[in-house]
């Protein structure tokens, strides 16, 4: 048993929305080790008021994401040697969501968001017709493909400049999943989409500066859904006249 | 004004200014071989319909063009918004207009 | 280049109303310092420019990994056309 215990030097963000500041723990290096189990040590052994989020800390709910380092990413997911500087962490709460306490971010303004951008399924059908026959390998089918498996984790919203400088724009994850609505053949009202995706907040604002798809732990694209969606709603101004 | 219609002015004078630019740079490659004198330039653009035409296309887009991009600017780096931004958009939109179609003039004029 | 553009539209008026203060400007432009200075706006307009191309071509082109390639070859059109301006200008 060694007796020389290699220290990590974790600063973690302590406070609420009014105010907070950086605290600082040693941590005992592990040789297998996640920015969680880091969170979590500090938690049960040294200070019990520090506020966390996980859940099933196997990388698939995203409740755990958090910036380390400064870049948002999935803390179960994220092995200490691979973000070390030195031997010093930092670890803070998701950018552009205000924090409730230490590590515990605000989710509401993501939601309402995701609800703004019309991310919701207009049917065509009732129960009593037959089942709308879509084939898996469709243009459109395949377009939606690439946005459906977000899970809500918050990281590209964290990740997006233009959410920082921009209340009121929608931020990628409600537009991709706009975009999934969008292209679903089974939707019957796209104009409403559009619409609810082209006002002040919406996809036009987009930079196409892309950090949403380069830190999206799922390999998801929003950038190219919005693009998608700048593309049909500058379609749809030129049909519908200047 | 609705943002889609700011964002579509943005995107059409840019691909209207694409190749008037190159154009541009073109021209002062060429016209600055050996030195450069009002007179000269004068000798080139005076009484000329064409170039008339090329700069006065150029500074319109480029006046409805800068506008906007400082608009978003502005907008995202110092928050400001409302009627003070579409002030200032419209104020920064006349001046370039104003300038650019003075300096068109000048040069055009006979 | 927000700050260029007026200054340009300014000079070139000049023209109309008093040529002999065009050439002189011109005769300083002729001075290193300023042959950088260009070298640098006319730089930083081709990646201006280059940039734009590629949201055009991403927002309007039902293109995908060619991103990449396309944002790369933005920056070496930019050094290329304003290194030509640079050698031109001498």
């Amino acid at each position: 048993m060694s007796s020389e215990q290699e220290m990590l030097d974790v600063s973690i963000w302590r406070g609420d929305a009014q105010s907070g500041k950086f605290e600082q723990f040693e941590v005992p290096a592990q040789e297998s080790q996640t920015i969680l189990d880091v969170v979590s040590w500090v938690q049960q052994n040294q200070d019990p008021t520090l506020s966390y989020r996980y859940a099933c800390r196997v990388g698939m709910c995203g409740s755990c994401a958090m910036m380390v380092n400064g870049v948002p990413r999935w803390t179960c997911r994220t092995h200490v040697n691979k973000v070390l500087d030195g031997n010093k962490l930092e670890v803070g709460p998701l950018r552009n969501l205000s924090v409730i306490k230490d590590l515990a971010t605000d989710m509401d303004v993501f939601f309402d968001k995701w609800v703004a951008a019309e991310g919701l399924h207009h049917p065509t059908k009732s129960r009593e017709e037959p089942i709308e026959q879509i084939t898996s390998d469709s243009a459109e089918r395949m377009e939606a493909n690439a946005g459906i498996e977000c899970i809500n984790c918050s990281i590209c919203y964290a990740a997006c400049d233009t959410v920082t400088g921009n209340p009121d724009y929608l931020g990628p994850a409600a537009l991709q999943r706009a975009w999934t609505v969008y292209n679903d053949a089974k939707d019957a009202d796209k104009q409403v989409v559009l619409d609810a995706v082209s006002g002040v907040g919406g996809c036009l604002n987009c930079h196409s500066q892309g950090s949403c798809s380069l830190h999206c732990p799922n390999d998801l694209n929003p950038m190219n859904a919005i693009a998608g969606l700048k593309r049909a709603t500058a379609a749809s101004f030129f049909r519908r006249g200047r | 004004m609705l943002d889609i219609r700011l964002y579509m002015l943005q995107r059409i004078t840019a691909m209207i200014m694409a190749p008037l630019t190159l154009g541009h740079i073109a021209v002062m490659i060429y016209a600055i071989q050996g030195g450069l004198s009002s007179a000269e330039i004068l000798g080139r653009t005076q009484g000329s319909v064409m170039w008339f035409l090329f700069y006065g296309t150029f500074v319109v887009a480029v006046s409805v063009h800068a506008a906007i991009g400082l608009r978003v600017i502005v907008a995202e780096t110092f928050k400001m918004a409302g009627f003070a931004l579409s002030v200032l958009t419209w104020s920064l939109c006349l001046i370039f207009l104003f300038m650019g179609a003075r300096a068109v003039m000048a040069v055009t004029m006979l | 280049m927000a700050v260029f553009l007026p200054a340009h539209f300014y000079v070139l008026s000049l023209a109309l109303t008093q040529p002999e203060r065009l050439d002189s400007l011109l005769q300083w432009s002729d001075q290193p310092v300023v042959k950088f200075a260009e070298f640098g706006l006319v730089f930083l307009l081709a990646v201006h420019i280059f940039g734009g191309l590629r949201l055009l071509a991403m927002e309007f082109l039902p293109w995908s990994a060619n991103q990449k390639t396309i944002a790369a070859s933005a920056v070496a059109g930019a050094f290329l056309i304003s290194t030509t301006f640079f050698l031109q200008a001498i």
